[in-house]
């Protein structure tokens, strides 16, 4: 059979088998991967243990550095700097999957549906988009939670909100490539109408686009929602946040500098590795860079 | 819609057909006033050179042009008007009672589906089947295309067949649904000589056996020669010369169906004998001048070539010509035999 060594279509690499042995010798994706497990292992096992209660002050043996009982020390409430961070990272992962959530649904649908319709449709919602793109994200969520108080519920849709014109973009980008695809053009000539060839062509050949795109959102979500908690926007005490945790070790910059090492490595770990997770899937799901190395 | 008269209306009737397409460099008419007539399994075939109109023309037929052209004129299919149709009344059309093959075996499936469920989609979209029934439909639909041991093969991807497999594949999906109309614009462009001979074949056999009409796209005379009982001749997106084919190749009355034969490789010919050309290269669309579209082209040209479009020509046999200098071109090839 003179069957084609043609690229193997992003989708459907999943299921190819040797995709797993690919990846895992890909550092890029190894490495982010290990990281961002990581990530969602401290926060799962935030919620069946810690070392200390985070909640719980003790005075007496505040900012203490590292030791046998507090592994990272404690900070100016005598709380356990340990455990502050394992729980933190709920704050991070709730933030990251809810913000890019919504990003990622309203966001693709739009750009999906300006890639269908075309015309004054696809005007009318890639011109919205820029004028949410012009708005600075920190400016557009100080905005949101000045009008409707601080708190983590508006801070991930205020950061949700900054995520829909860059998915839609995206997505109208790559929907409109795929619908100039001769394959559309014969799923149309077989009576297919927009919504299914949206669903069962558009969708599927741009999904490598949006997955690698996620990771990359969620990492700048987790920045966005340390900012904003730096700034007091986002987590409300005591719930524990890593970006919280920065802004209370700033003012003991000199007496501990520790405390603000601890949240600062974690946040920027968190961050490498989702981005790194993303450059090696980006590579990963495109067959030519895949065939590249 | 009206089903019973059958016999008395021809299956396309296509009339006065203009498609102004907005490019970049301004509006371009790409078609510009068609009008050709197809019986129930009759077959056509339209040769001319790229960007003539020959797709953008079977495009309009299926509805398949971009939004921003603009088709106006007649097009009867079975008695229904296809200009200005609703969008959903068309899909009802297109995979059902129209069928088409395209150009590029390589990109007209998609890489994720498996090929039964891309040749089943119109199957269970016009005939409500369920997915096992159109698995048994696909089944002898693969069989009678030539793909060999196709039980094997209904749930293997596009990427996993050769070029000619996958125009096997093509053709089975436009003929899913028993098309009245099959519209196959260049099926055999992008594939080896050897494997062109195949699907001409079979696409000749299906057209008989089935009793669909064919609408057949080439640039390859050959081509059409062996596949269709008339013929459009297309430049610059109008029809110059059209009608059997038997007598278009006998009378080539057009000066640029004249350069088009004469621009075949022959077999035999004398080793270093350069290939005739015609002078000077297709006009752009967007401004093309209101004369003839041929006449910058064209060694008979007059002024008045240029002036107004030249009108239809009635040669014996149902065969037309737009040209109004037959009568010297007549002349001079009689004395100098080309």
């Amino acid at each position: 059979m003179s069957a084609v060594p043609a690229a193997v279509p992003s989708a459907v690499a999943f299921k190819v088998p040797g995709f797993w042995r690919r990846a895992m010798h890909h550092p890029s994706f190894a490495i982010g991967a290990v990281l961002t497990l990581l990530l969602l292992a401290a926060a799962l096992l935030s919620y069946v243990w810690t070392p200390w209660s985070p909640y719980e002050m003790d005075l007496p043996s505040k900012l203490q550095g590292p030791s046998a009982a507090h592994w990272l020390g404690t900070d100016s409430f005598g709380r356990d700097v340990a455990s502050l961070l394992l729980v933190g990272a709920r704050a991070s992962i709730l933030v990251g999957v809810i913000a890019v959530g919504i990003g990622l649904t309203v966001g693709t649908a739009l750009g999906l549906l300006a890639a269908a319709r075309r015309g004054w449709v696809e005007e009318a919602i890639m011109r919205l988009s820029d004028f949410t793109m012009a708005f600075p994200a920190i400016l557009s969520a100080i905005m949101l939670t000045a009008v409707f108080g601080a708190g983590i519920v508006n801070a991930i849709i205020a950061i949700g909100i900054y995520n829909i014109p860059t998915f839609a973009r995206i997505t109208r980008a790559s929907a409109n490539a795929v619908w100039s695809r001769e394959y559309v053009a014969a799923a149309r000539a077989c009576g297919k109408g927009s919504l299914a060839i949206t669903m069962q062509h558009v969708l599927p050949n741009i999904s490598a686009v949006l997955i690698v795109q996620t990771t990359i959102r969620f990492a700048i979500a987790i920045l966005a929602e340390a900012a904003l908690s730096y700034l007091g926007l986002g987590t409300q005490p005591p719930q524990p946040s890593w970006g919280r945790m920065l802004a209370e070790a700033q003012t003991l910059m000199f007496q501990a500098p520790l405390l603000a090492v601890f949240p600062g490595l974690a946040i920027a770990l968190a961050v490498l590795g989702l981005n790194l997770l993303g450059d090696g899937l980006r590579d990963l799901l495109d067959p030519r860079l895949a065939r590249a190395r | 819609m009206t089903m019973p008269q059958h016999s008395a209306m021809p299956l396309l009737e296509v009339d006065d057909l203009h498609v102004r397409l907005q490019t970049q460099r301004g509006p371009a008419e790409a078609v510009r006033g068609i009008g050709f007539t197809l019986e129930r399994g009759e077959t056509m075939g339209i040769v001319g050179e790229s960007g003539c109109g020959k797709s953008i023309t079977v495009q309009s037929l299926m509805g398949l042009l971009p939004s921003s052209a603009k088709v106006s004129g007649r097009i009867r299919f079975d008695g229904a008007e296809l200009v200005g149709m609703a969008e959903s009344e068309l899909c009802r059309l297109r995979g059902n009672r129209i069928g088409m093959i395209f150009q590029e075996p390589m990109t007209a499936l998609n890489p994720l589906h498996t090929i039964v469920r891309q040749i089943g989609e119109p199957l269970r979209l016009h005939r409500g089947m369920s997915a096992g029934q159109a698995r048994k439909e696909v089944l002898a639909l693969l069989e009678r295309v030539g793909i060999p041991d196709p039980a094997s093969r209904l749930d293997a991807y596009p990427h996993q067949f050769s070029g000619g497999q996958r125009q096997r594949i093509g053709i089975a999906m436009a003929l899913a649904c028993g098309p009245d109309l099959l519209i196959a614009d260049e099926p055999t462009t992008a594939l080896d000589v050897t494997i062109q001979k195949q699907i001409l074949e079979l696409i000749r056999g299906l057209v008989a056996e089935r009793g669909m009409a064919l609408i057949l796209i080439s640039h390859d005379l050959g081509v059409i020669a062996q596949n269709v009982s008339k013929m459009l001749v297309m430049y610059g997106g109008s029809v110059v010369e059209g009608g059997p084919t038997a007598a278009v190749f006998a009378e080539r009355a057009h000066p640029y169906t004249q350069g088009l034969f004469g621009a075949r490789p022959a077999i035999g010919a004398p080793r270093g004998l350069r290939l005739a050309t015609i002078p000077g290269s297709v006009p752009e669309l967007v401004d093309l001048p209101p004369g003839c579209p041929f006449a910058g082209r064209c060694r008979y040209t007059v002024d008045a070539c240029r002036a107004t479009r030249p009108p239809a020509v009635r040669l014996p046999h149902g065969h037309e010509v737009r040209c109004i200098r037959l009568d010297e071109i007549a002349a001079q090839e009689g004395a100098v035999p080309a």
